[in-house]
């Protein structure tokens, strides 16, 4: 069982993303939360870092938290899944350990 | 009317709903509005991100107080700027902001949209001609 890293600040304001993806294990998945999902934005000046890590991890954004702020699925970087509340529990419950990047 | 009118630049830097100081903001505006002070709203780095359209939160139980935004014309606030560069480093444009209405009752003056995008030239000029800045 892989572990599930969430991340919840966004990437233009703290360094939690690009350190979650140094250290998560390819396998991993990383889950995009609250001011985190920002980073699952397309054309920003964070999309080639995220790109580039859903080579080796699993990438989801939590979707309650991208409709607050007016983002859907079609604003997202191919490749990141979306999950509601109840997808966040079952990912949670079918890792080893959830790690969170604060 | 008050005695003392100042122009007051309030400077949003902050995401909506993940901290409180998107809607803190919003709130000391209205106030100061309230109160009859040249009042001039500025967005950057992820304080655009407080103008996107489309925004629901109900889905994380919290209030959404985008809408508040376009009724900031209705409050005698003439002036929103949002910085170029940080649209740009989030691939947004003016496109994905909501349109402030603006109309001035007694003079029957009107504009369709407040909501300037600005070089930071000019927002080093905005900064330099506020009497007060206050940082959100």
């Amino acid at each position: 069982m892989n572990i599930l890293h969430t991340v919840n600040k966004s990437p233009f304001e703290r360094t939690s993303l690009d350190s979650c993806l140094k250290f998560a294990a390819p396998g991993a998945a990383v889950l995009l939360i609250e001011d985190g999902v920002y980073a699952a934005l397309r054309d920003t000046g964070a999309a080639a870092r995220v790109k580039d890590a859903l080579k080796t991890v699993k990438i989801y954004a939590l979707g309650p938290d991208l409709k607050a702020r007016g983002f859907a699925e079609g604003h997202l970087i191919p490749g990141i899944g979306v999950l509601d509340y109840a997808g966040f529990v079952d990912l949670a419950a079918a890792s080893a350990k959830v790690q969170a990047w604060l | 009317m008050s005695e003392i009118v100042k122009k007051i630049l309030y400077l949003n830097r902050k995401a909506p709903y993940g901290t409180i100081y998107a809607w803190e903001s919003l709130e000391v505006v209205l106030i100061s509005a309230a109160f009859d002070q040249v009042v001039s709203l500025m967005f950057m780095d992820d304080g655009v991100y407080q103008l996107v359209k489309g925004q629901d939160p109900s889905g994380i139980g919290m209030k959404n107080f985008s809408s508040t935004y376009r009724t900031l014309g209705d409050y005698e606030v003439k002036n929103v700027y949002v910085d170029r560069d940080s649209l740009a480093a989030r691939g947004l444009t003016a496109d994905n902001l909501v349109q402030i209405a603006w109309e001035d009752v007694d003079t029957g003056e009107e504009m369709e949209n407040i909501v300037t995008v600005i070089d930071a030239s000019r927002g080093c000029e905005l900064m330099a001609e506020a009497d007060v800045v206050f940082s959100f």
